[in-house]
């Protein structure tokens, strides 16, 4: 790719060098896009992600629900006749918007910590305290409040973690993955 | 013939009759699951969502392990898998950052233990025919579309596994049961996976698809192998009655295996799939 702004070009090779993929391959195919079932949630098809990404528009993708919306169901990537997983783009930008403090879909983000949190501290997820502390903590206390007393009430939602006992090596691998 | 089992979080929570059914299952049909000790959770969406890194490390502990345990690694959820998968494909393949990922998680890589889906596991280790002879009780006049979801066949260069466009191994196993399945468009489609918590109303809206589809079909239940795929599309319905209840795989070979365990899986489930099995004679 040709950039006249050195910004741009800084954007595309950063995008590029992080997910691993051949981004300057993409011709507009929008195979990705007839097969995306995030498209009429999103801002952007992923085609048009990855144009703006060709483009250097930092800003515009960086600040995208699309990146956010992407369920990493992967089969944008199955299908792109070049080669161009574009889960593992979406994956980088959403690692970039973090680093850029541009995070569109706050609570997206807010729910991914949570649930981090709770595998650092116990070494598996505990849902039951994980989804407590995210409907807290995004402020949506109120909704499925009777399929979650179902679940409780057949014991789906157990009390208590279970903490595994290598709990120092899992700490150890979050402090030495930590950005 | 012995496999290590690595059954992840939600096996322990919401999705407990899945992990029961594929305990009892596996048992039934000769197929022992050491579960893999002291397993760490594959950190899931959250983790290649945020760190990349970290998204490799934490799955590369539970390939550590189930090389010391010396076994093959069967999964029964996708999202596990996914994850276990993706680190062992690049432990196997990327010398660079297998190096990196081996001084965080403290073991040397040796590509001995192949990580699989329990699907696969059993279409490949039991086959559709020994599961065939198995059967007590055929499952006639069940009428069902199986739903792979996304990431039991994606990305096929990591998965190997299947078509993955048009998936069939789920589809032969239920046939050997004595179900019928029928052909629909959505069966690698996305269900919303993790966004039911953050975006209800992305999610409604896929598993609405789904649903539709499925009813477009004459289909009286969905059967999956995953325990997203199974509470988003029984949760995230338009309204949750008793119908086109999910079932998960092993759950439906329990039943035609005629062990007595099936009837209190599904009590454990949102959409209770008594009605449709008492209407058919599959259930007391």
């Amino acid at each position: 790719m040709s950039f006249i702004d050195a910004d741009k070009r800084k954007f595309f090779n950063e995008v590029k060098e992080k997910s691993r993929q051949p981004i300057e391959l993409c011709y507009q195919c929008q195979k990705c896009a007839s097969g995306c079932i995030a498209t009429g949630f999103a801002d952007y098809y992923p085609n048009e992600i990855i144009r703006l990404v060709q483009l250097g528009q930092k800003e515009r993708v960086l600040n995208s629900s699309s990146i956010w919306i992407c369920s990493s169901c992967e089969t944008c990537g199955a299908r792109c006749p070049n080669g161009i997983n574009t889960a593992e783009v979406m994956d980088a930008l959403k690692e970039m918007a973090i680093a850029a403090g541009m995070v569109k879909e706050k609570n997206i983000n807010l729910f991914h910590n949570t649930f981090l949190n709770s595998v650092r501290s116990h070494g598996r997820v505990h849902e039951t305290s994980m989804m407590v502390i995210y409907k807290i903590k995004s402020g949506d206390l109120f909704s499925d409040m009777d399929v979650g007393l179902e679940m409780f009430r057949k014991g789906k939602l157990p009390l208590f973690p279970h903490r595994i006992k290598a709990r120092g090596k899992i700490k150890d691998i979050f402090n030495k993955t930590a950005h | 013939m012995k496999l290590s089992y690595f059954p992840g979080c939600s096996l322990g929570s919401t999705a407990k009759e899945y992990d029961k059914s594929a305990r009892i299952a596996c048992q039934a049909l000769g197929v022992e699951l050491v579960e893999l000790k002291d397993w760490v959770c594959c950190g899931a969406t959250s983790a290649h969502s945020t760190n990349h890194l970290l998204s490799i490390a934490l799955p590369s502990r539970n390939v550590a392990l189930a090389q010391e345990a010396g076994m093959d690694l069967a999964i029964p959820c996708s999202a596990c898998y996914s994850r276990v998968k993706k680190a062992d494909h690049v432990l196997r393949h990327d010398g660079e950052l297998r190096k990196e990922i081996e001084s965080i998680v403290d073991f040397k890589y040796n590509g001995k233990i192949n990580v699989v889906s329990l699907l696969e596991a059993l279409v490949s280790q039991v086959g559709v025919e020994a599961i065939a002879k198995k059967v007590q009780k055929p499952l006639k006049g069940l009428k069902v579309v199986c739903f792979y979801g996304c990431l039991l066949v994606r990305p096929p260069e990591v998965t190997n596994f299947d078509n993955t466009e048009n998936p069939m191994s789920m589809d032969n196993i239920v046939k050997a049961l004595g179900a019928e399945t029928i052909q629909w468009s959505y069966k690698t489609d996305c269900c919303g996976a993790n966004l039911g918590l953050t975006s209800t109303k992305v999610v409604q809206g896929m598993v609405n698809r789904l649903i539709e589809a499925a009813k477009e079909v004459e289909a009286m239940a969905i059967v999956t192998a995953c325990p997203l795929c199974q509470s988003n599309l029984e949760m995230r319905r338009q309204e949750r009655g008793t119908e086109l209840p999910t079932f998960f795989f092993t759950e439906l070979i329990g039943l035609a295996l005629g062990l007595p365990d099936a009837k209190k899986w599904f009590n454990l489930h949102l959409i209770n799939p008594n009605p449709l099995l008492q209407s058919l004679s599959l259930a007391d």
